[in-house]
């Protein structure tokens, strides 16, 4: 350790550089901008794919700002909730702009971390030796889900009440602890002022705090490792003479302007749907939740906002009729490992204890559907954690996969966007057989991805990143 | 009592296509009022006259009115009935408790009901206009009206006096999912007495009233998209500018 040495600057030098130097001494300022930023070499063949990390970091501090405007107008206080809304929409200056830049927000910051998530996918971002940037962001998404069904009951409308009420009565399927466990979620018997009070707590302040350790942990992973590219090519691997990859240009000027850019359309995109549709045909704002929350009457239809409802979809499909088609499928699945695996035996072992345990708790007289429904709908969100681990294919980019891959990817869009509109629908007979394929092909993907991500012959990567000059 | 339950069997058979509502009725478009103030001062009056006496506005101010045109001066000696202030919010004198009894509930807030009756196929206007003017004589029901949109409304005919009373007209037609089987259907509406309005004048105050009612439920709304205009033409223009402004770094960019 140096001993301190203030940085001495000629008497003419401009304030502004010694004002800079002073803090520099003391703080790593400069450090940590050209660190994390300004000298970021980042790889120059990024696509349209690649917007959705700075825009999700633009709507997050939107929904910061615009939330900490609502706070102060709004009562958290089950008998003025939904009027102190009305008057943020009505009496505070500009109010209603903040409110739906605030409801919008959470619509296009679900929208863009779907996409983001989908790149990851598509490129194979999570793989070695970004895995942690993978765990970290799943951590984000977990709270962004969280945060989300927390924020939701505040407007306290007929569908913030009982969106909330059959949310937290999933958790009274648990055997033994349920019923008090989500008794103790809500504070009360049914959802109430105690449940919006600490709901409140949640989504303004404890959330938060959390979200943005794990933003910053996401960033300061990403930069130390450095970013992947849709070639899926180490660029650090071939540095030029001036000790650069030759594959990446600096972050700042060239993705400032690009994000400013990718910027630019999106807040437009924002802008036209905030002023000309702000419910977006009842799917940003439910027509349903211009109705004071009323324990007394429950809804016809009760289904979560729409970022929920693929999950909510394998909940649902998980009817006591297929716990059949699920046990096989478990069986099948523990037989397959044993001989095609090559994983340890103790490991074969866990995982043959843990499926006939299922088994077992799936057959009739044993644990009901509905708690296998929350254990699925749980687990379809949680699998997406161990994608590090389960993808096996010799290359990171799905433009080197081999051209049938491609298409098991697009299934997997496919069933996750059927999952989703299905899940904003009233439940159906063929509605309920398509969720269940969707369902099967949805865990299948995952828990077949070290075989099928291995398969087919790959296509050669180059050592260059692509890129055609503009 | 069984005339109303084989309605409301009758009802729960009609198909749910794209107007149909939770009484099967099909909607009736409402008329735009949204840029004819004219219309909305006088649905703003019929609103202040009917409605007020035993719903909810809580969430709107008197003054707010000024938005459609009128002065403090015109609200205080025409909208105001019962001593309120101009600056106070619309609330009925009818206490709560005695609206349970008499209706045996409290009638809603008017609010931002023309928002929470809106859905994917029709607007919270459709639904009003078509509510209000759907309303026939039946001696089976405690106000001696029922409702084509909402079967067994509590509410009773307030409007009557304007638009008179009508009954409804039922034929018995094949059951459409049981063969053999009959069923009511409705074969339209028929004056019974005269109202004080003519139908096409009825039909124009309750659009005027409507339109007063979507116009309250986001008071915003107009200026909303008035300023989105503005908005969008900043953005392009700032979206056009960071796309040169990228362009002009990334030729560089070998």
């Amino acid at each position: 350790m140096a001993a301190f040495k203030e940085t001495k600057f000629p008497a003419d030098a401009p304030a502004a550089q010694k004002a800079l130097g002073w803090v520099d001494d003391r703080f790593p300022l400069t450090k940590l901008w050209n660190d994390q930023w300004g000298k970021y070499y980042a790889p120059k063949n990024f696509n349209f794919w690649y917007i959705f990390g700075s825009l999700a970091m633009l709507v997050l501090v939107l929904q910061i700002v615009t939330g900490i405007f609502l706070t102060m107008h709004y009562k958290p206080d089950a008998g003025l909730a939904f009027a102190s809304v009305e008057y943020i929409m009505r009496e505070v200056p500009w109010g209603w702009l903040v409110r739906y830049m605030h409801s919008t927000g959470a619509s296009a910051f679900f929208i863009i971390v779907y996409l983001h998530m989908t790149r990851g996918l598509m490129y194979g971002s999570y793989r070695k030796p970004r895995e942690l940037i993978w765990l970290f962001g799943f951590a984000i998404f977990l709270c962004l889900m969280a945060e989300a069904f927390f924020g939701y009951l505040l407007p306290w409308g007929q569908m913030s009440y009982w969106g909330a009420q059959v949310i937290v009565n999933l958790f009274g399927a648990i055997p033994l602890i349920g019923p008090d466990l989500s008794l103790w979620i809500r504070g009360d018997y049914v959802v109430s002022d105690a449940t919006l009070n600490r709901f409140f707590a949640f989504h303004v302040i404890a959330i938060p705090l959390v979200l943005l350790g794990l933003v910053a942990a996401h960033l300061i992973a990403l930069h130390e490792v450095g970013s992947s590219n849709p070639d899926g090519i180490e660029v650090k691997e071939n540095l030029g003479a001036d000790g650069h990859p030759v594959d990446s240009i600096p972050s700042h000027p060239y993705y400032t302007v690009h994000d400013l850019f990718g910027v630019s359309v999106f807040l437009t995109i924002f802008s036209a749907v905030v002023f000309f549709a702000p419910e977006m045909g009842g799917y940003f704002l439910e027509y349903n939740n211009f109705l004071p929350g009323d324990s007394m009457k429950t809804p016809p239809h009760i289904a979560p906002t729409w970022y929920f409802t693929a999950f909510y979809s394998v909940l649902r499909a998980t009817t006591s009729d297929f716990l059949w088609v699920l046990m096989a499928g478990i069986a099948g699945y523990t037989a397959f490992l044993w001989l095609k695996s090559k994983l340890s035996g103790m490991v074969k072992i866990a995982v043959s204890v843990i499926a006939l345990l299922m088994i077992v708790g799936m057959l009739p007289g044993a644990l009901d559907a509905k708690f296998w429904g929350v254990v699925f709908f749980g687990g379809s969100v949680v699998i997406l954690a161990f994608l590090p681990w389960l993808d096996h294919s010799p290359v990171k980019s799905i433009r080197y996969r081999p051209d049938w891959h491609k298409y098991v990817y697009a299934g997997l869009a496919i069933a996750f966007v059927a999952l989703g509109y299905l899940g904003t629908q009233p439940p159906s007979p063929v509605g309920t057989i398509i969720a269940q394929i969707a369902t099967l092909y949805y865990f299948s993907f995952f828990l077949l991805m070290p075989w099928w991500s291995e398969m087919g012959t790959f296509k050669k990567v180059p050592d260059r990143v692509v890129f055609h000059a503009h | 009592m069984i005339f109303s339950k084989k309605l409301l069997a009758l009802l729960a058979l009609v198909p749910a296509l794209a107007f149909a509502n939770e009484g099967g009725y099909p909607l009736d478009k409402a008329p735009d009022r949204s840029h004819n103030m004219a219309a909305l001062q006088n649905g703003a009056k019929l609103f202040v006259n009917y409605c007020l006496n035993c719903h909810n506005a809580s969430s709107m101010r008197y003054n707010r009115l000024r938005d459609l045109g009128l002065t403090e001066e015109q609200i205080k000696n025409n909208l105001l009935f019962t001593g309120e202030k101009v600056g106070e919010m619309m609330t009925t004198a009818m206490p709560a408790k005695d609206a349970k009894v008499w209706f045996g509930t409290v009638p809603p807030d008017l609010s931002v009901i023309a928002r929470a009756k809106a859905t994917p196929s029709n607007s919270g206007s459709d639904y009003l206009y078509t509510y209000l003017r759907t309303f026939y004589k039946d001696e089976n029901r405690p106000t001696g009206f029922n409702n084509m949109v909402l079967p067994n409304a509590a509410m009773p005919h307030v409007l009557w006096e304007l638009q008179g009373v009508q009954a409804a007209k039922f034929e018995e037609v094949e059951d459409p999912h049981e063969h053999g089987k009959k069923v009511h259907k409705f074969a339209g509406f028929e004056q019974v007495t005269k109202g004080t309005m003519t139908k096409l004048e009825y039909d124009t105050a309750v659009a005027d009233i409507v339109g007063y009612m979507e116009w309250m439920a986001e008071p915003a709304a107009q200026k909303r998209k008035q300023l989105g205009v503005w908005v969008l033409i900043f953005m392009s223009i700032f979206a056009t500018l960071a796309w040169r402004l990228n362009a002009s770094y990334w030729k560089e960019v070998k």
